[in-house]
């Protein structure tokens, strides 16, 4: 298994295993297939070769200048060298995207409960079905959750959030459609005080990242949570599609502006997605990921961990059904 | 900040035409460029490489290396092949509707919009004398059947309610029913977002497709996907047989290379665009526009468009008779700047510049628009005419009169001076047309 579960693998059913097996497969198969097919031992490493494995950097979202870095890269270690097996080449690229990444940062310290998590992103990314599995996930640690739908804006999205905080046995504090979102979490955190839960998940309505008032009231709902619980949001994460492109550099630059943005979630990485792009991001702004979401069932979010994320992106072992199609 | 494609090709074009004659080399090096400028706005890898193989062979058999403008040819070049592959004449093409009910059926990945589309399309139908009925068959997602729901209400349409149990199919054949009961002519299919490795889902949109026949079958694409979107547009492809694309979400600022991606694999033109949260916010595709976005030369068409559409030909008459007798006065002023507020957003204005990207956060503020305003309607005519004459207790008075304070009035003066320097240049020497046909006409 690639990803670890933070809790303790209560969920033993035979299925579990199996999704997480499917969802990879389809991230892990990419580079590390795909450089497997083309560096067998014994290949040299030319200029074909690195352009090959410069082209697979690309269709993984890592953008053009991150593989042409790296290209150089393993130009200067290993051109003219032969490789020693099908995992030389493949342990070069992984060790070099390694250094790349941020290191994870330590959580910040919550002096007094609630710990405050404010989940935002352009629209459709996935924010309302995050928020949801967190709060499973906390809740089945034994955590009191409470759950501010602030997201007042798209149709029945309150009621999405709602079914998913039922099944997870959270408190959800939510208001009328079209109320104000910074009122909303206002309440939620007041609520949530009141009630002494632990975790206070906040999900706000998806904006894009160039529409100036959409994000002024993001900084607003940030500063009406701030009034009650003063140091919060302890958390602030960016749910960015796997499938999404360069833009998410954007993306990520304009909603630090205005929120304290700590880490990414990578959503919808059971599709042929990459995520590549959080490499990027990583790399230029220093946000380390930190869930990757990998189906639509409530267990389905996992701790991000960059050794076995990279390992999964690179290792020989994807499904061959992956590897023909990238062929 | 991004340079404009032209401008780079341009150079290393010109760079080398000093040594005489431009080779084929020259061009590869031409051609280099715009791959990097494709790859950076998301065009699939491939699509990439096929595009630039047939760009190539295009320019070699035009000639355009022989041409006295090689760069802007290899331009032109890129911007046909681009038009062509995202639909050419049929893009932008309405909806072809057949069938009583008309059935059009949206698919997609999760996220991509469409539900929201759904609810646009229909407020579209309808305002050409279509009575549609939106039918949400996406019974997997929590809450998608009331998402859609809402979304019709919103729009003011019909909708074929249910509460979530059944099979999609079966309720895409009650819905059909509903709509032949109830006079409706079209219906909206609203199915489930896909995932489209899972099979079981892909299949349940095949037999969808079988039983309900759908005279239109849209895919759904966000215009900000990555690389990603020439797999998942295949695998749609290969499911069912789509007529036509719907690019989402173009209000970003995404150059959208997923639009070039989804169009050649699939095979099938771009019909429409999603350009807001609002449910009038759809537009036919304009293949031309997205060629010029795509390549980072901004949507100068748009910003053409939308100046059109605010800028009052007598205005535009006024403001260029001013340039040309080179007074430039604060009436002039604000006479712009309520064109400017016309046009929409301006941050959305600033946009479709190309070069002036818009630094977020930054001090784009519709409101200082109207305080500007408010400053110089506190002026005298004679202020207006002449703003030497505005000494300190004048500025104090008209602060007082518009509600401001007089470092807002100095920041005024100040733009207003910047403005009439920039006008000086666009109109000296009888050019004073060129700022017209800019805005105007």
């Amino acid at each position: 298994m690639l990803f670890r579960r933070s809790r303790n693998g209560k969920d033993g059913s035979p299925g579990l295993r199996e999704r997480l097996r499917r969802g990879l497969a389809r991230t892990r198969s990419r580079l590390g297939a795909g450089l497997r097919r083309l560096a067998p031992r014994g290949r040299r490493v030319d200029d074909a070769l690195l352009d090959e494995v410069e082209e697979l950097l690309v269709e993984a979202d890592l953008g053009v200048d991150l593989a042409t870095e790296l290209r150089e890269v393993l130009a200067r270690e290993a051109r003219g060298r032969e490789l020693t097996g099908p995992e030389a080449l493949a342990e070069l690229v992984r060790r070099h995207l390694v250094d790349m990444l941020p290191a994870p940062s330590a959580p910040r310290p919550v002096a007094e409960p609630p710990r405050v998590t404010l989940v935002v992103g352009v629209n459709g990314s996935g924010k309302t079905t995050t928020t949801g599995k967190l709060a499973a996930r906390w809740a089945a640690d034994g955590r009191r959750v409470t759950v501010a739908a602030a997201d007042t804006f798209r149709a029945a999205a309150v009621e999405q959030l709602v079914a998913w905080a039922e099944r997870a046995g959270a408190q959800v504090v939510r208001s009328q459609p079209g109320a104000d979102p910074a009122a909303v979490a206002f309440d939620a955190a007041r609520a949530a005080r009141a009630r002494g839960a632990d975790e206070l998940l906040v999900d706000t309505a998806g904006r894009l990242h160039n529409r100036k008032p959409l994000m002024d009231e993001l900084a607003k709902i940030g500063r009406a949570v701030a009034k009650e619980i003063p140091e919060a949001p302890h958390e602030t994460l960016l749910v960015l599609d796997g499938t999404v492109g360069r833009n998410a550099i954007e993306q990520a630059r304009q909603f630090a502006r205005v929120v304290p943005v700590t880490g990414l979630v990578l959503t919808k990485l059971d599709g042929t997605a990459r995520g590549g792009v959080a490499v990027a991001i990583g790399r230029e702004l220093g946000l380390p990921v930190r869930y990757v979401g990998v189906g639509e069932g409530i267990d389905d979010l996992l701790d991000f961990d960059v050794d076995e994320y990279l390992e999964g992106l690179l290792a020989p072992d994807g499904d061959p059904q992956a590897a023909e199609a990238g062929a | 900040m991004f340079e404009s494609l032209t401008e780079r090709i341009g150079r290393t074009l010109d760079r080398l035409r000093s040594k005489g004659r431009v080779t084929e080399a020259d061009l590869d090096a031409a051609l280099r460029e715009i791959r990097l400028a494709l790859l950076e706005a998301d065009v699939g890898f491939r699509v990439v490489r096929d595009f630039l193989a047939r760009v190539r062979e295009k320019a070699l058999g035009e000639e355009v290396l022989a041409s006295l403008t090689p760069g802007q040819q290899v331009v032109r070049v890129v911007r046909d092949e681009l038009v062509e592959l995202l639909g050419g004449q049929a893009a932008g093409r309405p909806l072809q509707l057949s069938g009583s009910p008309a059935v059009v059926m949206l698919v997609g990945l999760q996220g991509s919009g469409k539900t929201t589309t759904i609810g646009k399309l229909g407020r579209l139908l309808a305002g050409q004398g279509r009575h549609p009925l939106v039918a949400p068959v996406d019974l997997a997602r929590p809450a998608a059947v009331l998402q859609a729901v809402q979304v019709a209400r919103a729009a003011g349409l019909a909708v074929h309610e249910h509460d979530g149990t059944g099979t999609p199919v079966g309720r895409a054949r009650e819905a059909i029913e509903h709509a032949r009961g109830r006079g409706h002519d079209v219906v909206l299919l609203d199915t489930a977002g896909r995932l489209h490795v899972d099979d079981e889902l892909m299949a349940e949109l095949q037999e969808l497709e079988r039983t309900v026949r759908p005279c239109e079958l849209l895919y759904v694409a966000d215009a900000m996907t990555g690389q990603d979107a020439v797999r998942s547009a295949r695998a749609f492809g290969e499911h069912v047989r789509l007529t036509g694309v719907i690019l989402t979400k173009l209000d970003g600022d995404a150059r959208g290379g997923a639009a070039l991606s989804v169009a050649a694999v699939t095979g099938v033109p771009v019909r429409f665009a999603g350009v807001g949260e609002k449910v009038d916010a759809l537009e036919p595709f304009d293949a031309a526009r997205m060629a010029g976005r795509i390549l980072g030369m901004g949507d100068v068409l748009g910003l053409i468009e939308s100046a059109e559409k605010a800028f009052d030909e007598r205005e535009a008459e006024k403001l260029e008779k001013a340039l040309r007798t080179k007074r430039f006065t604060l009436d002039d002023f604000r006479a712009t700047l309520g064109q400017i507020r016309k046009m929409g957003p301006l941050e959305q204005v600033l946009a479709m510049v190309p070069g002036a990207k818009v630094p977020a956060g930054a001090n784009v503020d519709e409101r200082q628009l109207v305080r500007f305003e408010a400053i110089i309607n506190s002026m005298t005519p004679a202020e207006r005419a002449d703003h030497r004459v505005l000494n300190g207790s004048r500025r104090k008075r008209i602060a007082r009169g518009s509600g401001t304070t007089v470092q807002d009035v100095n920041r005024l003066i100040k733009q207003y001076l910047e403005m009439q320097k920039l006008m000086k240049a666009f109109g000296g020497r009888g050019r004073g047309g060129k700022f017209r046909r800019l805005l105007g006409r």
